[in-house]
């Protein structure tokens, strides 16, 4: 599944396709994704809160998982470039996924729509999608399983290069729950391939997944010696609907070890900033006190991921145009 | 294969084209907006000889462009920068008027940031080649150039006028 991830991603131009993992994605393109979400930022903030870029084209938000964040900015992006949005929220409860998704994009093909925002609890749902869509249509990956959540991922990047700056010299704490995070994963690739000095997880011994070593990071289970001297501290919501079996006693005790407060931040970096995908756990992952507290940047993540949405979207339709032309 | 123009001499001419049109029609205290690359290469310096004190605007016509269903996004490295065009006399510079697709995108994007009172275009170069109505009230100067005949602002230091002929 991540193997092919370039390949199905991006096309024999370096033009982006799909947007489905950051594994396999080059740092010259992440770099672009940023660049053209800086673009993109200004937008909301205007008299007319719309550009005209994909007017004419339709996407659909094609949720199999219950999403208010995700998929609302995912349609307020969708509209801030002027495309038709249509939300569709499908269950995943019957067993018959194979067949039924198939039948569902075949549905859709016909209405003529040019992309597919997809979330599903199952890893590899959108690969899946993108691999059996008609050539014309786009997918973008809205999260899927315990997999990736590549915009996520690439606004918390932008999140960090706002007010952090230059990657080189940042040393990343990501704290939580790892083992059922899509959003980890993600930020684990673009970190590392965006250059960061140093990408630290912490979290107890349960909630780590076997060899993650591998993917570049070095692993804490003592909560402030994975949080001394952080610039940014990335906190991950404790997955309770992903919990199964006895992985922790309670959110009580995970709270006393390794929910992050005021107190147990002051061995970070001074200016060290907090993030959260969100929805926040108050109590559990994270203090109230640090969630609305001044080194907190989780509002502005909320903002800046309608311009990283906005950035994929129109860069993935933008590269199907441009291929259809030179094909034809 | 390139002429040699004397770049400060257009500059100045359309300066001197730009202040006189203004001051024909009474537009007071103009909010000058030059189009990304070139034409804020060109508003820069026209923008210090008419001695406007308020900050230059910018304006990136990426997300405006009529071509993205053809070609895609460009690499999108300056974003606009605009503010507060509400009722005021915007004056917009670029630095080749020749098809006028440029200007179409501009000022569709400035009527996204507000309503402006008038707009008034100031080119380096105008030259054949229309394909909307579009023209420009002031001109450093008109080059009558072949279809097969290209013109370029090269820059920003210095400025430099290109001409090369493909065939």
């Amino acid at each position: 599944m991540a193997s092919n991830g370039k390949t199905l991603q991006v096309d024999d131009h370096g033009r982006l396709r799909h947007f489905l993992t950051i594994d396999g994605l080059d740092r010259e393109l992440l770099v672009n994704i940023l660049d053209t979400a800086e673009g993109f930022a200004g937008v909301g903030e205007r008299a007319v809160k719309k550009v005209p870029l994909l007017r004419g084209k339709t996407i659909v938000n094609l949720f199999f998982e219950p999403s208010t964040r995700t998929r609302t900015t995912f349609e307020l992006a969708a509209k801030r470039l002027s495309a038709d949005v249509l939300n569709i929220n499908a269950s995943t409860s019957s067993a018959t996924k194979g067949e039924s998704l198939l039948d569902t994009l075949r549905t859709l093909e016909a209405m003529h729509c040019d992309m597919f925002v997809v979330r599903h609890a199952e890893s590899g749902a959108a690969h899946f999608i993108a691999r059996h869509a008609a050539p014309h249509i786009s997918v973008i990956n809205g999260g899927d399983g315990r997999h990736a959540h590549p915009t996520q991922a690439m606004l918390d990047m932008f999140t960090i290069r706002r007010h952090k700056g230059d990657f080189a010299s940042l040393k990343v704490a990501i704290v939580g729950d790892v083992t059922h995070s899509r959003v980890a994963r993600s930020q684990i690739h673009a970190l590392v391939t965006l250059g960061a000095a140093e990408v630290r997880i912490v979290a107890p011994r349960t909630l780590v997944p076997p060899g993650i070593e591998a993917m570049g990071v070095s692993v804490h289970h003592d909560l402030r010696k994975g949080l001394a001297d952080a610039d940014v501290v990335i906190l991950l919501r404790l997955q309770n609907e992903r919990m199964q079996g006895a992985l922790l006693p309670s959110s009580h005790e995970f709270f006393q070890y390794y929910g992050v407060t005021e107190e147990k931040l002051a061995v970070a970096h001074p200016d060290a900033i907090v993030m959260h995908p969100g929805p926040l756990n108050r109590g559990v992952e994270i203090d109230s006190d640090v969630a609305d507290g001044s080194r907190s940047v989780i509002l502005h993540q909320v903002s800046y991921g309608i311009a990283i949405r906005m950035a994929v979207m129109s860069m993935a339709i933008g590269s199907h145009a441009a291929a259809e032309r030179e094909d034809g | 294969m390139s002429d040699p123009v004397d770049i400060d001499a257009l500059i100045e001419e359309l300066a001197g084209a730009l202040r006189e049109s203004l001051a024909r029609r009474g537009r007071d205290a103009p909010l000058m907006v030059g189009v990304h690359t070139g034409g804020v290469w060109v508003a820069r310096k026209v923008h210090a000889l008419l001695g406007i004190e308020e900050p230059l605007g910018t304006l990136n016509i990426n997300f405006y462009r009529d071509d993205f269903t053809r070609i895609g996004m460009h690499p999108m490295v300056t974003p606009s920068d605009l503010f507060g065009v509400d009722d005021r006399h915007v004056v917009l510079i670029d630095d080749v008027l020749q098809t006028g697709r440029t200007i179409r995108a501009a000022l569709n994007e400035i009527f996204d940031y507000g309503r402006p009172a008038s707009v008034t275009l100031g080119v380096l170069v105008e030259r054949s080649g229309r394909e909307i109505p579009v023209q420009a009230d002031a001109i450093g100067r008109s080059l009558d150039l072949a279809d097969h005949e290209y013109v370029k602002l090269r820059g920003p230091d210095p400025l430099s006028l290109e001409i090369t002929r493909k065939t």
